[in-house]
């Protein structure tokens, strides 16, 4: 069960700042989630691998070449200006 | 008109490229008022592009001169970006996707940037900084979602065919609300270069289209590998037109049975079963099958894209690129204040559960068991096409329902995308189609499915079974 602490806590590690009013919201969905979540503990999962792939990739590799990028300046002109206002 | 019928006409000069390009957008001008389908239209570039092409003369490409258009989540080189997000309300990408690069080259016409749910996270468009889409059956109802807006703008012929993306049903369920085709290519398929990621290992690019023809003419032309996206292998690419068949003799269809349990609307039950009637009476062999998995799909779904999700989304800083507040006074506080005003509630949702299923101390409970599970389920979907050549049931446990019905309850609209998210947890491919409406006169669609890369199946069947149903 997450309290509203923990949500606070959860949101500074995901850096977003959250109203008193979000993070009581945000526990109870949070917890409405979770709790769904806990169906799985029904899974027996002993000896199963995890992945994060299905179609069985393999690294692929390919020429060590230099390429001349076309797009670095336009790249550039998109940083933003420093914003902290002093 | 379909693909087909206008690069026909262009080739026997029934009318100019032009002509057609500025019929569309008269009537994204009428209509785009009233659905919102479009964030961005890209109205004096298409007519330019439109131009160039009559020019040109060359209509030789089954895509040429035909006017189309992209999921606001495809990168278009000088043309807004949104991802339906204010965080990148103002952002013009340096650079085209793979895709949009692919469709260029073949003579398309952009029109425009299709509306989507906020970084694609939602199942019926409302959650778009945008405001929501209307379905065009009925503007008081959701057009399903996150491909709402291009699954809309082909219902409402505001453009022959449009791009959307499918990470756990985007395209399929919108495409089966809205009355069109839709198709989730095979993980890997289609490359996803230059589409703004939602959840890595799950998202597709897919044509929305208004005839399973015009969707195999799509995907030969955005698919195969790409030296930008390594997770396209080189797996055979049929010509997938030469797939459109309709008769089904000898063809193996499989019925799950889970997919018409208990939870499933009964017209959206009626609708399946009468396709399901209508392959028989084509020559297929239908065959029971089994998926007890299905009920585990939507906890391991949303564990595992929901933790991807706060990993990509972490990208908007507020210092790269994308919305930077206007209040802070040191560092941290740039990046607390930026994603607090650039992201919506479902996105925030998303990045605080993500956040919390990869912390230290709840990976192995959450991240962990639910990696394990999908292991589990994608097994049993390679078992299932060892008896079978595609599997039919519905798309949407539900048919389309009412704007504002669903968006303050997550879970309930979660819970929406039961039928669709297993094909994106086993990376198979799906085919949405129209078979049929719902008792308020919305369409309700089915779904076809098939085993990774062998979209010629869903092409086969979908096209016969579109012939009989017409």
């Amino acid at each position: 069960m997450l309290t509203k602490d923990d949500v606070q806590k959860i949101a500074h590690l995901a850096r977003l700042q959250l109203t008193d009013l979000e993070i009581e919201k945000f526990a109870m969905q949070l917890n409405g989630i979770l709790e769904y979540a806990e169906k799985l503990k029904e899974v027996n999962t002993d000896h199963v691998e995890p992945i994060s792939q299905v179609t069985g990739l393999e690294n692929q590799n390919q020429a060590d070449q230099i390429d001349i990028c076309k797009t670095h300046l336009i790249l550039l002109s998109k940083r933003l200006n420093p914003c902290i206002k002093t | 008109m379909t693909i087909k019928e206008i690069n026909t006409g262009l080739n026997e000069k029934k009318f100019s490229c032009a002509e057609i390009t500025q019929e569309y957008l008269d009537r994204i001008e009428i209509k785009n008022r009233e659905l919102n389908s479009f964030i961005t239209i890209s109205k004096e570039r298409a007519l330019e592009e439109a131009k160039q092409l009559d020019a040109n003369k060359d209509f030789s490409h089954p895509l040429a001169g035909v006017p189309m258009a992209l999921k606001d989540v495809v990168c278009t080189q000088g043309i807004k970006t949104t991802d339906g997000s204010k965080m990148l309300e103002n952002f013009i990408p340096p650079y085209n996707a793979v895709v949009a690069d692919r469709l260029k080259n073949a003579g398309t016409v952009l029109l425009g940037k299709t509306n989507t749910d906020e970084f694609t996270m939602g199942s019926s468009n409302e959650t778009s900084y945008f405001g929501p889409v209307k379905n065009p059956h009925n503007p008081d109802y959701v057009p399903g979602g996150s491909s709402g807006g291009s699954a809309a703008a082909v219902a409402a012929h505001l453009a022959t065919f449009s791009i959307g993306t499918d990470t756990g049903g985007s395209i399929r369920q919108p495409a089966s609300f809205c009355g069109v085709v839709g198709l989730k290519v095979t993980y890997g398929r289609v490359p996803r270069y230059g589409v703004l990621s939602y959840a890595s290992s799950f998202d597709t690019v897919g044509p929305i289209t208004q005839t399973v023809e015009d969707a195999a003419i799509v995907l030969n032309t955005i698919a195969g590998p790409s030296e930008k996206d390594s997770t396209t292998p080189a797996v055979h690419m049929p010509d997938y037109t030469q797939f459109l068949k309709t008769d089904l003799k000898g063809v193996k269809v499989g019925v799950p049975k889970e997919f018409f349990a208990q939870g499933v609307d009964p017209s959206v039950i009626k609708v399946a079963e009468n396709a399901i009637e209508t392959l028989r009476q084509l020559g297929a062999e239908l065959v029971e099958i089994n998926l007890p998995m299905t009920e585990y799909a939507i906890p391991t779904y949303y564990i595992l894209v929901k933790s991807e999700a706060s990993s990509n989304m972490s990208r908007y800083d507020g210092i790269k690129y994308g919305h930077a507040t206007d209040h802070a006074k040191e560092l941290e506080e740039v990046y607390l204040k930026s994603r607090a005003e650039g992201f919506g509630d479902e996105v925030k949702r998303a990045i605080m559960l993500g956040t919390y299923a990869l912390s230290a101390g709840y990976y192995d409970a959450y991240y962990l068991k639910a990696a394990k599970v999908r292991n589990l389920i994608k097994q049993e979907y390679e078992a299932v096409f060892q008896k079978c050549d595609v599997m039919i049931g519905p798309v949407s446990p539900i048919p389309p329902f009412k704007i504002g019905e669903k968006i303050d309850d997550p879970i309930s609209m979660y819970l929406a995308d039961t039928l669709s998210v297993p094909m994106n947890l086993a990376g198979i491919c799906g085919l949405a189609l129209p078979a049929g409406k719902s008792e308020n006169g919305l369409p309700i669609g089915i779904q076809l499915m098939a085993n990774q890369f062998k979209e010629e199946n869903l092409f086969h069947v979908g096209h016969a079974f579109e012939q009989a149903n017409a």
